[in-house]
């Protein structure tokens, strides 16, 4: 018998996500350039500001083929003032693009939670569109590991 | 060495008598002509009022234990020689070790605090002061505190109380459950509990006479607590909140399957919410029974306002003063039995105005015992006194377990799964539970469990490749070493036998673990190529494999004694 990641020490699905994305040329690179190309057509071509958004996620995925994560975005969601949409991107991913949330003054809040499945530690990002084109970020390092050491 | 000691062991007829002449243990030391504790003459005589007896403060008392891992009985546990900090914590307490720990709190070598803080000439004040802990002892110094400060004191449990001795195993705990309701703390939270499974737990949590407490664990499909938050208890005419943080990493390092609906995490504003809550609602003091580990609280302090007190656990620190953040003070109480932390918090009108803090070694041979709680322990252990008492072998080198990259008790644990299970290489966790063996003593069942004693022991056999050997190597010691205590999980490295490998800590992912060796042959492991390997411990399901104690207990049988040499295969790079 082969041992494998999994089942020598658990990092569960994530690694055979892992060893999938290892049959690219070179997947970092270019999920990273995936990653920042969605990034910069959802901003609109303008470099996200920080604040305003906070992205909730575990620093370490319990299970990497779910993982879930919450944003909210501070806003009034008045009909002068509010989010317009909120995108998600896994920058590590071999897709990147994760979700997009569309808000409007009806939402009330702008606040949306999902699950995500990550193929191994890398950026999680959250980049907000406000209705006056004001674009605005907020990422946070998801680790996938192996675990199983600990204690 | 040996000679020096069986010389003192001769001289030495009871460790009490020993600790109450520090005048004439100092002639035998120094006589030794080696090692630090020729300073014994500075020793002033030792009573249970020396270390129990303190000014009382203020107006509410705490009193922590954490990480008691089962032990009832007292035990020897040497504290860590390599325990390094990395980052901002580079060179802090507690990743400070031996001499420069002695030195950095103005510990005499060689004292009875020396001993019980460091891992500075061991074996030797092992045998002079004897075993620390005890169920019993400890049972003692919380019913003085309670008679000092009675309707003034808080009990608080940091968990890691079910698991780690044989009795623990055989009873799923049941055994702790009923010293502890004995002994009854305010609250408690928790880690390896979760590791006898999530009904087990929750049936033990039933049976308790205190909350569990788990700010941090929410069911994954409603995302709803599964445990209660926050306790808020009136003491000394104070209104304190005790919030409970539980290990986070508990469904990484440990089973998931154990608890597969159980989601737990730092959830850092769920800390902040629940401290803002306290005091809006009227809390005096807040306090964090935290399971957290020493750098991952440091670095909560600096990050949620309001806290007054961290009752750190999980890493196993022990510190004879509390560490500062702000005006967070973060206190460190040890592991195994050996220590319990008094803090006199002078506290109301909303705030701490001012708190003492006491560490007290639990000197088994200093503390007069309870005799209630002696009679509960002696209960709980009848059932298991003749396997608890049976010998496996003898051991002529200490056995330890607790520092960063190696310890004998594991050296000791691979080389039997190399010889049992026909490995080329072994691997153990890095556990830092485990107790302390000294030399020339017997192996019995129950020391050999203080080492293994959990629900997934099997001891598997398979081939993993060079690569994926290294990859484990730098994913554990990133769980170690990573810069962000956010992301520590506050293990130790993962042990090897049949290995050996330098390590570079300040290194990245990928890059930490070099010139990886097969020790069998001499030559580099081979990325490519498959080794036969060993280990224990997995956190996969239906792991197959005889349990680990077994194949200990096979190697010992067949060797009848062992000694364990220092490893000198993994290196630290500087």
């Amino acid at each position: 018998m082969t041992f494998t990641r999994r089942e020598a020490f658990g990092l569960g699905a994530g690694a055979a996500v892992f060893l999938a994305t290892g049959l690219r040329l070179d997947p970092a690179v270019a999920a990273a350039e995936d990653a920042m190309k969605s990034v910069m057509d959802f901003a609109g071509g303008q470099e996200p500001a920080a604040g305003k958004v906070t992205l909730s996620a575990p620093e370490i995925a319990e299970n990497g083929n779910t993982v879930p994560i919450s944003v909210s975005v501070d806003s009034p969601m008045t009909a002068d003032d509010y989010v317009a949409s909120v995108m998600i991107v896994a920058a590590g991913n071999p897709r990147p693009g994760v979700a997009t949330f569309k808000f409007s003054p009806m939402s009330g809040v702008a606040e949306a939670s999902t699950r995500m499945r990550l193929a191994k530690t890398q950026k999680v990002i959250a980049v907000a569109k406000m209705n006056s084109g004001a674009v605005f970020m907020d990422s946070k390092e998801v680790k996938v590991t192996i675990g199983g050491c600990g204690g | 060495m040996s000679a020096a000691y069986r010389e003192r062991d001769d001289a030495m007829i009871s460790r009490r008598e020993f600790i109450q002449a520090g005048a004439a243990a100092a002639a035998i030391f120094g006589a030794s002509g080696f090692g630090d504790w020729a300073r014994l003459a500075a020793q002033q005589r030792l009573s249970e009022d020396d270390l129990l007896g303190v000014e009382p403060f203020g107006n509410v008392t705490l009193v922590h234990l954490t990480d008691i891992h089962g032990q009832l009985m007292p035990v020897h546990f040497r504290e860590p020689s390599v325990n390094i900090g990395v980052g901002e914590n580079a060179g802090l307490p507690p990743h400070v070790t031996g001499a420069e720990f002695l030195k950095l709190f103005d510990i005499e070598p060689g004292s009875p605090w020396a001993h019980a803080l460091s891992s500075e000439d061991f074996v030797a004040l092992a045998k002079a002061y004897g075993k620390m802990g005890g169920a019993d002892r400890i049972a003692a110094v919380l019913k003085r505190i309670r008679a000092e400060r009675p309707e003034a004191t808080l009990f608080l449990d940091g968990g890691d109380t079910w698991q780690g001795s044989y009795t623990s195993l055989m009873t799923k705990g049941a055994d702790m459950v009923e010293v502890m309701n004995a002994m009854t703390p305010d609250a408690m939270t928790g880690h390896w509990e979760f590791t006898y499974g999530d009904e087990h737990v929750k049936e033990l949590v039933e049976a308790l006479a205190y909350p569990f407490l788990a700010a941090n664990i929410f069911d994954n499909e409603w995302d709803e607590p599964v445990f209660e938050a926050v306790k808020t208890i009136e003491r000394g005419g104070a209104k304190i909140a005790v919030i409970g943080q539980a290990f986070p990493y508990t469904p990484i390092a440990n089973p998931r399957w154990m608890f597969p609906n159980w989601s737990f995490g730092i959830r850092e504003e769920e800390i902040a919410r629940h401290v803002e809550e306290a005091r809006s609602g009227g809390a005096d003091a807040v306090i964090l029974l935290s399971h957290n580990g020493f750098d991952v609280d440091r670095k909560l302090a600096s990050r949620v306002n309001g806290i007054d007190v961290i009752l750190t656990g999980h890493t196993h620190d022990a510190l004879p003063a509390p560490v500062m953040v702000g005006s967070t003070a973060l206190i460190a109480s040890g592991s195994n039995g050996k220590f319990v932390s008094r803090i006199d918090l002078d506290t109301g009108e909303g705030k701490v105005r001012d708190i003492r803090h006491r560490l007290i070694p639990i000197f088994s041979d200093v503390i007069t015992p309870d005799p209630d709680m002696t009679a509960l322990v002696k209960k709980v252990r009848e059932p298991y006194a003749a396997e608890l008492a049976r010998e496996l072998g003898r051991t002529d080198s200490l056995l330890y377990r607790r520092g960063n990259l190696n310890g004998t008790w594991d050296d000791l644990i691979c080389d039997a799964l190399i010889e049992v299970r026909e490995a080329d290489i072994a691997l153990s966790p890095g556990f830092r539970w485990g107790t302390s063996l000294m030399p020339g003593q017997a192996i019995t069942v129950e020391d050999l469990h203080n080492a293994c004693a959990m629900t997934y022991p099997e001891a598997y056999r398979s081939t993993m490749s060079g690569k994926l050997i290294k990859d484990i190597l730098e994913d554990v010691a990133d769980n170690l070493f990573n810069v962000d205590p956010y992301y520590q999980q506050g293990g130790d490295m993962v042990r090897v036998g049949g290995l050996g490998y330098t390590i570079d800590i300040g290194a990245e992912i990928g890059s930490r673990i070099n010139d990886m060796t097969l020790l069998k042959s001499g030559e580099a492991i081979d990325p490519a190529r498959d080794y036969i390997v060993a280990g224990w411990a997995s956190i996969n399901e239906n792991v197959e494999g005889p349990p680990i104690w077994e194949v200990v207990e096979t190697y010992l049988a067949a060797k009848g004694t062992v000694s364990v040499k220092p490893n000198r295969s993994v290196v630290i790079q500087s």
